[in-house]
């Protein structure tokens, strides 16, 4: 018979202190967001584009390239096309923003094809040490949630840095949100948010929710939440791994500052 | 299509020549349906095609129907597991199947527009929706309780929803409705290239990234006729086994929760974020995306590394399953919980783990090997009881297959190209391809059919083993107790993504 809790404290905390403290954040090796060099771009080549498989990637008619991180998947093939290594493999994991036009790169900048509504009010103070969050899967493939339990693991521990998943809408300060919004799952997902008390955050996660990912459009799609509810914060990766949802929800509490603007990851 | 025969019949011989072709009572796991599926006839019109196996190490018979008159005569009453194929077919193609005996939607909610969405063309706009209840029972009784669970469910979880009618303890009669999140990825992949293709097939079921891409890129090359070169073949084995080692090891954590042992819990899903760690590491991608291709791989992979942390992995793998096999606590849950009869587990079409702890002795890469298994020593377990005890044991058993099937691959593997030299060929524009693998929760199959004029995919169909399980699932759960439904619907290990696609 078994006695597990000898063997639980034989084992001791496997918990790294990462981010607020000296520790491995996990993601060794892991590759993130493509880098775009716009100074080593050739003149006339569309390679990236073409290869984009979800358009994240886009270019004007003189010639300006654009990216639309959220909806970039991270499949790598912009930096595999590229003939003159302008777009770069990186271990940048996605980070959060607040405007949604932080996650585009490029003059032309960012407009919405669909009016979405802008969320009304400053992250409360209160939050800041305390926050419960209702998760609803709005279409997903599963690895937004394969990554989101990770975060309960005895690695990363969650609920060290006083955040915790609720199952009732009733007790939720944030409303995460990952996948598409298929057409079933629209109104599940908006009775979720009404049952929610104010003041109700609400996060994009993953670029199916970001920016619709390659699952988004076709008759079964919306586009991700863009048009749908208001987001406070958009964190786009495919899936984010959990160190990069982590430090999402420590930007949506104004722990740490986002490193990303106009679809530049500062330091790069 | 290849590598299928095929035999094309008239609609009203359909019924016969499956009955001929598949005895009643005889339950041979290799003698069955696997899927069945419809496409557009580019000359206009439908064509229905049923792809079954016959006997293992033979290809599959497909037989390939056209309607009269958009009716089929239904196969469910002879052959239950087609009941779900015919209803995915009169959602998304408006084919109607005569005397069906669940004649209700499934793929598209009640409410959904009454369009057939994959009859017509493609569309970027969603269509109408206003959401109904679902067709379900009436059950009245002084006692009987009703509860419709979700679709947004406590916990971090996938999103379907649970009808349950009970008295007490007892369940009466359960009924889940998926389909919630139906993305339309078939149709995604109509017009895309090849290699879009890939980063679709990885997105269909996120925990079975390979299985799935790995199914695809089989589906083309044996259509187009490229043979991927040795190395990338065994890269593919590799990552298929760390793939279902990684589900695996989550399936005992998520066993462990359900049965309330937190240690336990905590322990199973640090051992699966290793694997996880391990996968980033090894390709860049937790979920090992980004590395298959048709023809072979994308890039070569650095493996000098991976014995080493195999070698720090596998001893706590095996004393934590031999930890949870000595709590008495885990087994009271386990044993007798959820059980499924071999005889339902074949006329459901049961598939996977769950077949294989059913009696059912069948796995793809021992029956009809692909990517190189056939040169591989391994074992398949088989269980008979049918619980959920049974399906633990077959995992137990599958973690173990899979890490002496990954030091194998290890040992035999030489440097050498990674991509089909024939890559370069254009393809044939009548190629038609059928593709498998045998992923973590069962058989998995890919049917690609080209667009001759634009060089593209035009329909993909694919069988992802959770549409099969959930089907077969319901039938363990009535006439048992609300307590146990945790831990059993834990013991399946179902992909709600995979059967919704």
């Amino acid at each position: 018979m078994t006695n597990w809790a000898w063997f639980g404290l034989r084992a001791g905390s496997l918990t790294t202190h990462w981010p607020e403290g000296p520790g491995p954040d996990g993601q060794e090796g892991v590759r993130g967001m493509p880098r775009f060099h716009p100074e080593r771009c050739e003149a006339g080549c569309r390679d990236c584009v073409s290869a984009c498989p979800t358009g994240a990637i886009t270019q004007s008619q003189d010639g300006q390239t654009r990216i639309d991180y959220a909806r970039c998947i991270t499949c790598q093939r912009c930096t595999e096309v590229c003939p003159t290594g302008a777009f770069e493999a990186t271990p940048d994991w996605a980070i959060a923003v607040r405007d949604r036009a932080d996650l585009v790169f490029g003059e032309a900048g960012y407009a919405p094809s669909v009016p979405h509504p802008q969320p009304a009010q400053r992250v409360p103070y209160a939050l800041k040490r305390s926050l419960h969050i209702r998760h609803v899967d709005a279409g997903s493939c599963n690895g937004c949630e394969s990554e989101l339990e990770a975060l309960l693991n005895p690695f990363y521990n969650l609920h060290r840095l006083g955040i915790f998943f609720t199952p009732s809408p009733r007790f939720a300060d944030l409303l995460l949100v990952t996948g598409p919004v298929t057409i079933a799952m629209r109104e599940p997902l908006l009775r979720t948010y009404e049952a929610m008390p104010e003041p109700r955050l609400v996060m994009a996660t993953g670029t199916c929710a970001t920016g619709g990912g390659i699952a988004g459009g076709g008759y079964a799609c919306h586009q991700g939440l863009a048009g749908i509810l208001p987001v406070d914060l958009w964190l786009p990766g495919c899936p984010p791994n959990p160190a990069a949802i982590m430090e999402a929800l420590l930007v949506l509490l104004n722990r740490r500052p986002t490193r990303v603007s106009r679809g530049h990851l500062a330091g790069s | 299509m290849r590598p299928c025969t095929t035999r094309i019949l008239p609609a009203d011989e359909l019924l016969a020549a499956l009955s001929d072709l598949l005895p009643q009572g005889e339950r041979n796991p290799h003698r069955r349906l696997r899927m069945a599926y419809a496409r557009n006839l580019r000359e206009g019109g439908i064509e229905a095609l049923y792809c079954l196996s016959q006997c293992a190490q033979e290809p599959y018979l497909l037989l390939r129907v056209r309607p009269e008159g958009q009716r089929l005569p239904s196969l469910a009453n002879r052959f239950p597991l087609m009941g779900w194929y015919e209803r995915e077919m009169h959602d998304l193609f408006g084919l109607e199947f005569e005397g069906h005996p669940e004649p209700y939607p499934l793929v598209l909610h009640e409410g959904a527009d009454p369009v057939h969405p994959l009859r017509v063309a493609p569309s970027s706009e969603p269509i109408g929706f206003s959401s109904l209840p679902p067709a379900a029972p009436v059950m009245v009784g002084s006692e009987i309780q009703r509860l419709p669970f979700g679709p947004v469910r406590a916990d971090i979880v996938e999103s379907a929803q649970f009808l349950f009618f009970y008295i007490g303890e007892g369940i009466l009669h359960y009924q889940p409705r998926l389909f919630y999140k139906h993305r339309g990825m078939e149709q995604r992949f109509e017009g895309s290239t090849l290699m879009r293709g890939v980063m679709l097939s990885e997105r269909v079921s996120g925990t079975d990234s390979i299985a799935h891409a790995l199914a695809y890129c089989q589906a083309c090359e044996r259509a187009l006729g490229w043979a991927p070169p040795p190395r990338a073949i065994g890269i593919r084995v590799l990552l298929a086994e760390l793939e279902r080692l990684t589900n695996h090891l989550h399936f005992f954590g998520e066993l462990a929760k359900m049965t309330t042992l937190k240690v336990a819990d905590a322990e199973g899903h640090w051992l699966e974020e290793r694997a996880k760690q391990i996968n980033g590491t090894l390709t860049g991608s937790r979920f090992l995306r980004g590395i298959l291709c048709v023809g072979g791989l994308r890039r070569d992979l650095d493996l000098t590394s991976l014995g080493d942390a195999f070698a720090a992995l596998e001893p706590e793998v095996v004393a934590y399953l031999e930890r949870l096999e000595d709590t008495r606590s885990y087994l009271d849950r386990l044993l007798g919980t959820g059980r499924l009869a071999r005889e339902v587990a074949f006329d459901q079409g049961a598939t996977g783990p769950v077949e294989r702890a059913s009696g059912l002795d069948r796995d793809l890469r021992r029956d009809l090997p692909y990517s190189g298994y056939e040169t591989l020593c391994f074992e398949i377990p088989g269980q008979s009881g049918g619980d959920a005890w049974a399906r633990a044991l077959i995992r137990r058993d599958e973690i173990r297959t899979s890490i002496a099937l990954i030091r194998q691959c290890l040992e035999r593997m030489e440097p050498g190209a990674i991509l089909s030299e024939a890559v370069n060929l254009a393809p044939d524009p009548d190629a038609e391809g059928l593709g498998w693998s045998e992923g973590t929760r069962g058989a998995l199959y890919y049917a690609i059919h080209f667009d001759p004029e634009r060089g593209v995919l035009d329909r993909v169909k694919i069988k992802d083993p959770s549409f099969s399980n959930w089907r077969v699932f319901p039938f363990t759960v009535q006439d048992t107790n609300l307590m146990d439904y945790a831990i059993n619907e834990a013991s399946f290990g179902l992909s709600i993504a995979g059967a919704d696609r």
